[in-house]
């Protein structure tokens, strides 16, 4: 008679081997670096060019994000629906991204169309003209987008929150306004295009199962460009975190929920705490069965889900706690996370508990590094900050040994309620 | 090409096996023949809240996310109005975690009356996040209304309203159970790093003994054809006009639906799609544009969401989107056009089997639909796709008598003397 109330026996994820498969790198002629990743059976791949072209480094708000838009709406000798017809036609995407530190353009293909691709980057990369039609409607519609983003309560708490921790003029916690999309103009546009992407500094990510002549494909389509491999110089930007640390915001007198997003600045990926506090975070809110959901959802029933972050930037980072609940039980909802945190100060977590976590993590792991791009995506993450090789090992170690009474002492220093940023949107 | 084994539990289990040994990961799906359509008009919201309480304990296991996460094991599920798919991925090794957890909860849920309270909440304020407290979140619901007069179709998997869900009993609970979770209604895809033989084992020891059920025989009344233009108009506290339109099409079997696909994306999928360079960048009458379709296991909607750019009307709105709708049904579509989007059929197709969480859930979704060798057919489908079928199709679809129009208005401000 099979036992229902036994589970199978388990191996821990804890002692299961992992490791991540390494980086291939070569240079292109013009000294931009390119790292690859081989891996899956599917004949695809992805080519993410990142430039250092994010908020960081405009002088202008919405300078980075417009000029990365619009790059492929237009060049010398074709209009965005020639560019995008001749992408589409082979089935592939070319995407394009603005983030705080570095901006992207990132191809999915079939590795039968590379060749045909390759050629399409390289036209953007050298002959985008930022048509000023084009810059008309992408404003009209962004300004339109603006407006109704900011009826949603979540909308205006993600940006509030970044404002109060990182500062209003930081490239951490800007944000958009209607004014600074009046501004922008396409001379600036070309100009942060020439120096930022025409001869801006470039690294390439590509993962997949990749062509035998990978090398020879990108040197003939971007080995000849004025692109620069180095890394730019970075000129510190200080934080100017609010001094008021409580807010409560009305933004919808008829909604029926609040954005709460609770926050505090926190070491950047270099700091001894950061892998730790990893481990703590998902003991406080980083997975389902975490102390936050526990309570606060799957208890209490205040939320559909609530999740705490690192929000770990290139040069500055921040700790988060992220939930929309309903506008009545917004304040009883902060009491709990508040609850929570002093929990996690004042008694060291069981090892019943840790071990749950550390193989949730592990598992994770596992899972994470199953497919190119997945792969490919956390060296993205180690080359950008400059972590050394051995960090993806030195994460496994920390999740292994980690002890109870070192959680505890992170607590202390990183959860007392008073250090946080505390937000309420309705 | 998907390779799978299947084979059939005596209690009338399906169970598919996809073997996999590039992976460290195995990953165990299982769906239930059971979505928002089985659900009583009075009692929606129904099916999607049970899926919630699924993760609230079964017979012999208090909590069935703990054991699995402590596998290193991660899941989730969704539902849909044809279907409730549930679904976990952990490392291989402790692939017998999920076989125990999975089949403990189709043996019998331990029907908590906590669970129930608290998911009920939960569940309103998912209904809140996503569809009240939101500007334009009622779109679909008043839109499915207006499309669906008798289908179940006509509500979507959230519930009608709130008070369905708030409303929802024990005893509710407990007969939803035991007439859709049942092996009978149930299909099992394992994949991963795994043996048929293995696997076989494992369900039979697992599932095996799991009572079979009745057989659920779904007899949903179907939509009669639409014999006339339908208009609503709404008005709401939003910032910008917008333009929604929805037109019947095949279902999801049936012939007409691949070229029903291929004209979505002719139509609105990418910066060289037919909408898009005409409405947004030429005429500038839009500011968004989204052209998708159901595709649903009975009969589905093709539709078309747009907002407007700020002082354009509707009715002009319209008229330029028929104009376009006009051209497609009136001119076959050029040899270059239809080869994009059929590359773009096979690219999608490529990426998305990418990953076994996919090939798991898209094997038991065809074997829903009758067949999981379907799973291996498809692309032919989309490739013997004639421009001549795209414009039967698109006649057929993009008639003024199939269409249901929403306009969604800018309320005007009122102003206090």
């Amino acid at each position: 008679m099979l036992n229902r109330k036994k589970a199978p026996a388990i191996k821990d994820a804890v002692n299961m081997s992992l490791h991540l498969p390494p980086y291939v790198s070569f240079t292109l002629s013009n000294g931009v670096p390119v790292y690859t990743v081989q891996a899956g059976s599917q004949e695809v791949l992805q080519v993410e060019l990142l430039f250092f072209a994010g908020l960081w480094y405009e002088q202008q708000e919405l300078l980075s994000a417009t000029t990365n838009f619009l790059l492929k709406n237009g060049t010398k000798t074709k209009t965005a629906f020639q560019l995008n017809e001749q992408v589409e036609y082979y089935g592939a995407y070319l995407s394009r991204g603005c983030f705080n530190d570095v901006s992207n353009i990132t191809l999915h293909c079939l590795n039968k169309h590379l060749p045909h691709l390759l050629p399409v980057v390289s036209e953007i990369l050298t002959e985008s003209i930022f048509p000023e039609d084009e810059l008309v409607i992408y404003k009209n519609n962004q300004l339109q987008r603006l407006d109704i983003n900011l009826k949603k309560c979540e909308f205006v708490g993600n940006r509030l929150i970044d404002e109060y921790v990182y500062g209003r003029n930081h490239p951490y916690g800007r944000y958009s306004t209607a004014e600074a999309f009046e501004n922008i103009q396409r001379e600036q546009l070309l100009d942060f295009y020439q120096s930022h992407y025409v001869n801006g500094n470039c690294i390439i990510l590509v993962s997949g199962k990749l062509p035998t002549d990978l090398e020879q494909q990108l040197n003939q389509s971007l080995g000849h460009l004025p692109l620069r491999g180095n890394r730019p110089d970075i000129t510190p930007i200080a934080t100017s975190p609010l001094v008021e640390k409580k807010h409560r915001v009305s933004n919808d007198e008829q909604g029926i929920q609040g954005a709460i997003r609770i926050a505090r600045p926190f070491p950047t990926r270099h700091h001894p705490d950061f892998l730790g506090m990893q481990v703590l975070n998902n003991v406080l809110g980083g997975y389902f069965s975490s102390r936050l959901m526990n309570n606060i959802r799957e208890d209490k029933g205040y939320t559909y889900g609530i999740h705490s972050y690192i929000q770990s930037h290139l040069h500055h980072a921040s700790l988060h706690i992220s939930t929309e609940a309903g506008r009545e039980v917004c304040e009883s909802a902060i009491a709990e996370i508040y609850k929570e945190m002093s929990l996690l100060c004042n008694e060291p977590v069981s090892a019943e508990e840790l071990g749950l976590v550390r193989n949730y993590m592990m598992g994770g792991l596992l899972g994470d590094l199953d497919g190119p791009f997945q792969i490919m995506s956390r060296w993205k993450t180690y080359l950008l900050n400059n972590l050394p090789p051995d960090y993806f090992q030195q994460s496994l170690q920390t999740i292994r040994s980690i002890t109870p009474a070192q959680l505890q002492q992170l607590a202390q220093q990183y959860l007392q309620p008073d250090s946080f940023y505390e937000l309420v949107v309705v | 090409m998907i390779e799978f084994n299947r084979f059939v539990l005596s209690n009338g289990l399906r169970v598919l096996v996809h073997e996999d040994h590039t992976t460290p990961m195995a990953v165990v799906n299982v769906l239930y023949d059971v979505g928002a359509r089985d659900e009583q008009p009075d009692k929606t919201g129904f099916a999607h809240l049970f899926e919630h309480l699924m993760f609230g304990g079964s017979g012999n296991i208090p909590d069935y996310d703990e054991p699995l996460q402590r596998a290193g094991g991660e899941n989730n599920a969704y539902t849909t109005n044809d279907l409730t798919n549930y679904y976990c991925q952990l490392p291989v090794e402790n692939m017998e975690t999920a076989f125990w957890l999975e089949s403990d909860r189709m043996l019998g849920l331990a029907f908590s009356k906590k669970s129930l309270e608290v998911q009920r909440k939960v569940v309103c304020e998912e209904f809140k996040e996503h569809y009240l407290n939101k500007p334009y979140g009622d779109i679909w619901h008043k839109m499915r209304e207006l499309c669906y007069q008798v289908h179940p179709y006509r509500w979507m998997t959230i519930g009608k309203e709130l008070s369905h869900v708030e409303k929802a009993n024990i005893e509710d609970v407990k007969a939803f159970f035991y007439k859709h979770y049942r092996p009978i209604n149930a299909i099992l895809v394992v994949a991963g790093a795994v043996k048929v033989e293995q696997v076989k084992l494992l369900a039979e020891k697992w599932f095996g003994d799991i009572p079979s059920g009745e057989q659920y025989v779904r007899d949903l009344p179907a939509e009669p054809a639409q014999t006339g233009a339908r208009h609503l108009d709404i008005y709401a506290d939003v910032p910008a006009n917008a333009l929604i339109m929805a037109w019947h099409m095949d279902a999801r079997l049936e012939p007409g639906y691949y070229a029903a696909e291929l004209l979505t994306e002719i139509l609105g999928d990418g910066g060289s799609s037919r909408l898009y360079q005409a409405l947004v960048k030429e005429r500038k009458i839009l500011s968004a544009l989204e052209v998708h379709h159901f595709g649903s296991s009975d009969k589905g909607l093709l539709a078309i969401e747009s907002r407007l750019v700020n002082g354009v009307d509707h009715a002009t709105a319209q008229a330029a989107l028929e104009e376009e709708l006009e051209k497609i049904t009136r001119e076959p579509v050029s040899a270059t056009e239809l080869q994009k989007v059929k590359n773009k059929t096979e690219s999608m197709i490529v990426f998305e089997d990418m990953s076994l969480m996919n090939r798991a859930s898209s094997l038991a979704h065809y074997e829903l639909l009758g067949d999981a060798h379907l799973m291996n057919t498809e692309l032919e489908k989309y490739r013997s796709i004639t421009a001549d079928d795209l414009l039967r199709e698109s006649q057929k679809i993009f008639r003024k008598e199939n269409s249901n129009t929403l306009y969604y208005h800018i309320r005007p401000t009122q102003h206090a003397e």
